[in-house]
């Protein structure tokens, strides 16, 4: 692998971390809104109720984005304390911080999107190619209508769908939330088990959804690879089906679909952060549904900042592991 | 000739299933209308919370809008959103594609570098930032205009790709070296020959527009005045509906955004089939 591709595709990473910083700056100053103040109105219009620290907050803020100051150098403190993941303090939950906010409720969405993206890639490329193969057996066309229907609807509907049929009508799972409200999460078997049954249903909904997606991309692929040379040539040797299954088939097929997975990664995302606000799963999706809902903005740019930069690091991983399993792309210069 | 069509709709299902679809969707909010007081979409217009009976087939919710009259308002409000962000996309993509691809050199690099990072953004987070600042009394040609944001990174990619393929072929060729301007090879002689691409991309571009609108609709950073798919999931949300058993009020969304989804996919591999015969010996 050429060194000189690394660098580009890890400059690409800061250009987009400076970007969406930026975008975050920018925003706000376009729309002539002050977060703190939208805030603060709104808590006048409730009435009565002033939230404890309120003042000292809006000093905070005054002095933390040093309005007085020129708007450049207002920018360069902002990007600068974004690019080191300083996000401030939430509205909603001050004194808390974002990144406080931030640091409970990411392993529960990394864990939740992390298995479950990496069960419905494998078993939907599986899937898609055993459908494209010859000799296996016909009555598994029948799944082609069914997958082709659940790629094509959302994750978070598909959820509402399972929620009302697995746990209020049959009240096999738990509907709401990643644990049993009272317990207190621990490192022992009973919690691991309760934790397990409340992120049954959220994630049989994101496996479900893109099980269709990754089948269908692996059939084509497998349609594709069939038709080509190496393949009639594996075929007129007489080698096993088996081997022209897994080594020659799939082995070619899979490539594309990591690709793929390179660039479906944020759409993913998107659709996981909606799932777990149907199952009011305590990841980011549903801190920052309340966030929208409280107009806590502070909290709402931090976890957008932290998904589009760590979606784009992950993008970068991928990117540079594909030499590993397509020994033809050296990433030099032809 | 009709029988031509019949032989090709044979051939090609998926885009008689994506068309039927969608014709059945069209319909239903073109005609509905007539049968529906649309009016009934708006809170407070009936009682609440009442299930299907024969006055409200579909129930009502719990603010009091008939559910049918919803739907009937809701379906081409949806798809207005999804088209006309399509079609802003669409126009976006296509010049870029064709600056890039066609002109080449820097242009090209810094288009395709902007259309790569672009696609790893998770765009619906990005939207979300956007709408979250337009939130009070936003207007449903306001939300297209939101998702249009994104709209174009797709339609880009793809059809940079088949320019850039085209671009070398022999008649492309002769018509550079006989003279004609480089418009009016653009306008001439490559975009009838992509019509098919430019309708798929088209296709695709509406559907992860609806999408998206639909994702930020069910976060509540949609037209609350109007009763749009996806507005309506954002209440059966809000009012939990799942778990107070008024499976009247969801599924009818829910099945109606199906419908649209998987009509709209099989439309657009149905187009993908004429634009590229060489699938045709695949399937």
């Amino acid at each position: 692998m050429r060194i000189d591709y690394v660098l580009k595709r890890v400059a690409m990473v800061f250009v987009l971390i400076w970007v969406a910083a930026t975008i975050n700056f920018v925003g706000p100053r376009l729309t002539g809104k002050d977060p703190v103040k939208t805030r603060l109105l709104k808590q006048a219009v409730v009435g009565g109720y002033v939230q404890q620290g309120m003042d000292e907050m809006a000093k905070e803020y005054e002095r933390k984005f040093g309005l007085d100051k020129p708007i450049l150098e207002q920018y360069f403190t902002y990007v600068g304390d974004m690019s080191r993941f300083n996000f401030g303090p939430s509205i909603t939950n001050y004194p808390r911080t974002v990144n406080e906010i931030l640091a409970d409720a990411l392993p529960w969405t990394i864990i939740l999107l992390g298995t479950t993206t990496a069960i419905a890639f494998l078993l939907g490329s599986f899937l898609g190619a055993i459908l494209a193969w010859p000799s296996s057996p016909r009555a598994l066309q029948y799944l082609l209508p069914p997958l082709l229907t659940l790629s094509a609807v959302p994750y978070y509907l598909l959820g509402l769908v399972l929620l009302y049929v697995l746990a209020f009508r049959l009240p096999l799972f738990p509907s709401f939330g990643g644990y049993t409200p009272g317990t207190l999460p621990a490192m022992n078997f009973g919690f691991y088990a309760d934790a397990l049954s409340h992120a049954a249903l959220p994630a049989l909904s994101i496996i479900l959804a893109a099980l269709g997606f990754w089948a269908l991309g692996m059939r084509a692929m497998m349609v594709t690879v069939q038709g080509e040379d190496s393949m009639i040539f594996a075929e007129a040797k007489g080698l096993k089906d088996r081997t022209l299954f897994l080594r020659y088939a799939v082995r070619n097929a899979v490539l594309p679909q990591a690709t793929a997975l390179a660039l479906a990664l944020g759409e993913i995302l998107s659709g996981a952060v909606l799932v777990e606000v149907v199952f009011g799963y305590p990841g980011i999706g549903s801190v920052l549904y309340n966030a929208i809902k409280d107009f806590d903005y502070y909290l709402i740019q931090g976890i957008v900042f932290t998904i589009v930069v760590s979606i784009g690091v992950a993008t970068l991983l991928v990117d540079l592991a594909y030499p590993l399993i397509d020994p033809r792309i050296r990433y030099g210069k032809s | 000739m009709s029988s031509n069509a019949w032989r090709y709709a044979r051939r090609n299902p998926n885009l008689v299933i994506g068309l039927v679809l969608l014709f059945v969707l069209l319909m239903f909010s073109l005609v509905g209308p007539l049968f529906v007081d649309v009016e009934n979409a708006q809170p407070l217009s009936v009682s609440p919370e009442k299930p299907p009976s024969l006055r409200y087939p579909f129930g009502t919710d719990s603010q009091g809008r008939d559910l049918l009259a919803v739907m009937v308002a809701g379906t081409p409000l949806t798809l207005r959103i999804g088209l006309l962000a399509g079609l802003i996309g669409l126009g976006v993509g296509t010049v870029l594609a064709f600056v890039s691809a066609y002109y080449g050199g820097f242009a090209d690099a810094l288009i395709r570098g902007i259309i790569d990072v672009s696609l790893t953004v998770p765009g619906l987070l990005v939207l979300i930032i956007v709408a979250v600042f337009l939130k009070q009394g936003l207007t449903v040609d306001q939300m297209a205009l939101i998702v249009a944001l994104l709209a174009w990174r797709w339609p880009a990619r793809t059809i940079r790709g088949q320019v850039l393929t085209m671009r070398e072929r022999t008649w492309v060729q002769v018509a550079r070296l006989s003279g004609r301007s480089g418009l009016k090879i653009i306008f001439l002689e490559l975009m009838p020959n992509l019509l098919p691409f430019l309708a798929a991309a088209l296709v695709g571009a509406v559907a992860s527009a609806i999408l998206a609108s639909i994702g930020l609709e069910a976060l509540g950073l949609g037209p609350a005045d109007a009763p749009t798919l996806g507005m309506t999931i954002y209440w059966v949300i809000y009012y939990a509906a799942l778990l107070h058993g008024f499976w009247w009020w969801w599924l009818p969304p829910i099945a109606i955004i199906t419908i649209l989804f998987v009509g709209l996919f099989s439309l657009a591999s149905g187009l993908d089939e004429i634009a590229n015969p060489r699938l045709r010996k695949s399937v």
